[in-house]
């Protein structure tokens, strides 16, 4: 078994090298942008966190932005692991596996950037239970390392056994993955309740302060994950010879509307209590909605980026709740970018950045991030996507049969991969 | 299907790997490529250090003997390192008579000298909010004001430094404990574990805390040698510091810097668990007002009035 398992590495590795032309264009596209964000991280490395626009005022920024945004989508593979595994719904169980891939990336995603948001990311260490020194339950960012990890684990565990059993033509002993999915259905609602108690555990923070900030995580991360998984599939359908049901899409398509429009509900729940009572506390949300005057001065660099994403999150929401329309896969597709992007710059830096404007002592300072902090951030989403896309690359064939203990390493030209033969 | 079980041949996948080789050789070079004119360089026993709860007295010798070191490489400066015990029976407090400041801003600049704050980038660990009268809201405040002379009309002072909670936020976030209060009150920090990750700056509603973002620049004739370890040591770069009520001085009955410099005897600095101290007085006696009370925070800093 061993034995085999090592093959299994080594011809995944052979496997990883050898696909179409657009498939190692588009592996070399993002090979070179995420070498670029890593030499631009290690400038900051070097220069320290002056590299970035962060400020004593605004502390934290752009990455712990995509931080937020990215545990939401890797938090949104439940959804499709529910229908899949609770109401063994088949459409579903074709394709939950790269649904839990992209989890797995996206939750890398979420450890690289907090990594690079370390001011001494030589001191990682401290963070290791019983070696370091780790302020558990304490503080809400131990338990955050935890269930991310887990999240991590949970997720490698499920797809590794699963994809192996298939390679090896056999059937998956349930006991060997089963109650690790319903662990990762529970997991994956924590690991979005727990970051967003990063937050709403802050009693110096007005604008995270409240108790509806955890569950409009989930309302956005089941928008905006679910919606990237209808474009994903439909280039994977492309790209290779994966069918998607059509019952599948509706499925994701429902769960998406359903999603944003509890998301819009949530979003105008909590406009009302910051605006109607219009007490002192909600300088964050003027600051954020309409911009903020202060000592003559008026500060309103987030509201253009605000705005756009609600007009986004509203045509999507549109297009949605509009049945003939959304059925139509062009129309589908619009909805769905624009409303994983509306819910990025809701969720990102529209929820991080006003957190600090003002200051606990009223001082306000803008925040935008540099150069070097985007190209970083730029760098790990191309990281991202190059996991994902090599994931799929290994998995679509094992899962279709072409790749197994009995076959060759399928070659670009096979059928395994039609991409530039069709 | 048959073209699918076709053996990949020898020497292509040779020429893959060889090309895939050079390919990661490449973007290796390209990732590492700012650290070559780096001056970036840590030992061994700097990256092994163990917190400082868990250091011997005799490793801590060591320790601050590496740091003078380092500091008389880096800054020139011949310093001398102590680690500054909290005394029993002590619990410190700090009173500030808002009617007495003048908003001559003497205590930051005090504050900065004495505790080696970086001068670039700019490390101050208290501001003064300039207030309208009649208010104490800070989002009324203005942090920068500039006059020829102070007070102004119609202005009052509110400076805001660490107010040394009894249930500070900052510490309950920290997830490596690099920040704890000791039992004299004071919430210190160990510059050697912190980890960066400056949780303890979003959490604290008094905006207490410094990010060193680079390297601290501090000319050399302006270095204050006499440093505590938890206290006004030079800051490594990455790490969060804030004011600490100097208790490299006050743990050995001396007044903290600001207070000492304060030109309107504004500042009233004194041990709370001794009923005849000043800052006990005032606490009985004097009308009091806690920054933010409604956080729950608990402060040991008060601020009071004359009239």
């Amino acid at each position: 078994m061993i034995k085999e398992y090592v093959r299994f590495l080594i011809r995944a590795f052979q496997l990883s090298f050898d696909g179409t032309r657009q498939f190692y264009l588009w592996m070399a596209v993002l090979t070179v942008i995420t070498v670029i964000g890593g030499n631009a991280y290690t400038r900051q490395f070097v220069d320290g966190l002056a590299a970035t626009g962060m400020t004593d005022q605004v502390s934290w920024g752009a990455y712990i932005a995509n931080f937020t945004f990215l545990v939401g989508v890797a938090a949104a593979s439940v959804m499709l692991v529910i229908p899949a595994y609770i109401y063994r719904n088949k459409d579903m169980h074709d394709v939950v596996l790269y649904g839990e891939l992209l989890a797995i990336a996206a939750i890398i995603m979420c450890l690289l950037f907090v990594m690079v948001d370390l001011g001494r990311p030589d001191r990682f260490w401290h963070l290791i239970p019983w070696i370091g020194k780790f302020n558990f339950p304490t503080s809400l960012l131990s338990w955050d390392v935890i269930v991310l990890n887990g999240y991590l684990v949970l997720n490698l565990h499920i797809c590794g056994y699963l994809l192996f059993m298939k390679y090896m033509k056999r059937k998956p002993t349930p006991l060997f993955y089963v109650p690790f999915v319903f662990i990762s259905i529970a997991w994956a609602v924590s690991i979005h309740t727990v970051t967003a108690f990063l937050y709403v555990g802050l009693v110096g923070r007005p604008f995270w302060n409240a108790a509806i900030v955890a569950p409009r995580f989930l309302g956005s991360a089941f928008t905006a994950g679910p919606g990237i998984l209808i474009i994903a599939f439909q280039i994977m359908e492309r790209l290779s010879h994966l069918k998607v049901s059509e019952d599948a899409y509706t499925l994701l398509r429902q769960i998406v509307t359903a999603s944003l429009l509890i998301n819009l509900f949530m979003l105008f729940c909590e406009a009302f209590k910051e605006f109607y009572s219009a007490a002192l506390h909600n300088a964050s949300a003027q600051y954020l909605f309409f911009g903020l005057e202060h000592n003559g001065h008026t500060y309103d660099l987030l509201v253009p980026w605000i705005w756009t994403a609600i007009v986004m999150e509203v045509i999507a929401a549109a297009i949605l709740i509009t049945p003939p329309v959304a059925r139509r896969r062009g129309f589908l597709n619009v909805a769905c970018v624009l409303a994983f992007v509306g819910i990025w710059i809701e969720k990102g830096m529209g929820l991080i950045i006003p957190g600090f404007i003002p200051t606990p002592l009223g001082n306000i300072v803008e925040y935008l991030p540099s150069v070097n902090e985007v190209l970083v951030c730029v760098g790990i989403w191309a990281f991202g996507l190059l996991l994902f896309s090599w994931m799929v690359h290994l998995a679509i064939p094992i899962m279709n049969g072409t790749f197994s203990k009995d076959s060759g390493v399928p070659r670009a030209t096979d059928a395994a991969i039609k991409g530039e033969v069709s | 299907m048959s073209e699918a079980i076709r053996p990949t041949s020898g020497r292509r996948s040779f020429l893959k790997a060889g090309i895939g080789t050079m390919a990661a050789i490449a973007a290796a070079a390209g990732v590492l490529e700012p650290l070559r004119n780096s001056k970036l360089g840590t030992s061994l026993s700097a990256f092994l250090q163990q917190h400082y709860k868990r250091l011997s007295p005799e490793d801590l010798d060591v320790i601050m003997k590496r740091l003078e070191t380092e500091i008389a490489v880096r800054y020139g400066a011949r310093v001398n390192i102590k680690d500054y015990k909290p005394i029993e029976g002590v619990e410190f407090g700090y009173a500030l008579n808002l009617t007495r400041c003048n908003g001559s801003r003497r205590c930051v600049y005090a504050c900065m000298k004495e505790n080696n704050q970086s001068h670039d980038p700019g490390i101050q660990y208290i501001k003064v909010l300039e207030l309208p009268s009649g208010s104490l809201n800070v989002e009324k405040s203005d942090h920068y004001y500039e006059h020829e002379e102070v007070p102004q009309d119609g202005k009052f002072y509110m400076p805001v430094q660490c107010q040394q909670c009894k249930n500070p936020p900052c510490t309950k976030v920290c997830p490596v404990e690099a920040t704890w209060t000791e039992s004299d009150g004071i919430t210190v920090i160990d510059y050697n574990w912190c980890i960066g990750c400056r949780y303890c700056m979003a959490a604290c509603p008094y905006e207490a805390r410094r990010f060193n973002f680079s390297e601290p620049e501090i000319p050399k004739e302006e270095i204050n040698p006499e440093m505590g370890y938890l206290s006004n040591r030079i800051r490594p770069r990455g790490v969060v510091e804030k004011c600490h009520f100097c208790l490299h001085r006050t743990r050995q009955g001396k007044n903290p810097a600001c207070m000492e410099v304060c030109p309107t005897g504004a500042r009233v600095f004194g041990n709370m668990l001794d009923p005849d101290s000043e800052i006990s007085f005032i606490l009985r006696n004097k009308r009091v007002y806690i920054l933010k009370e409604d956080a729950g925070t608990i402060p040991r800093f008060f601020y009071y009035f004359d009239k």
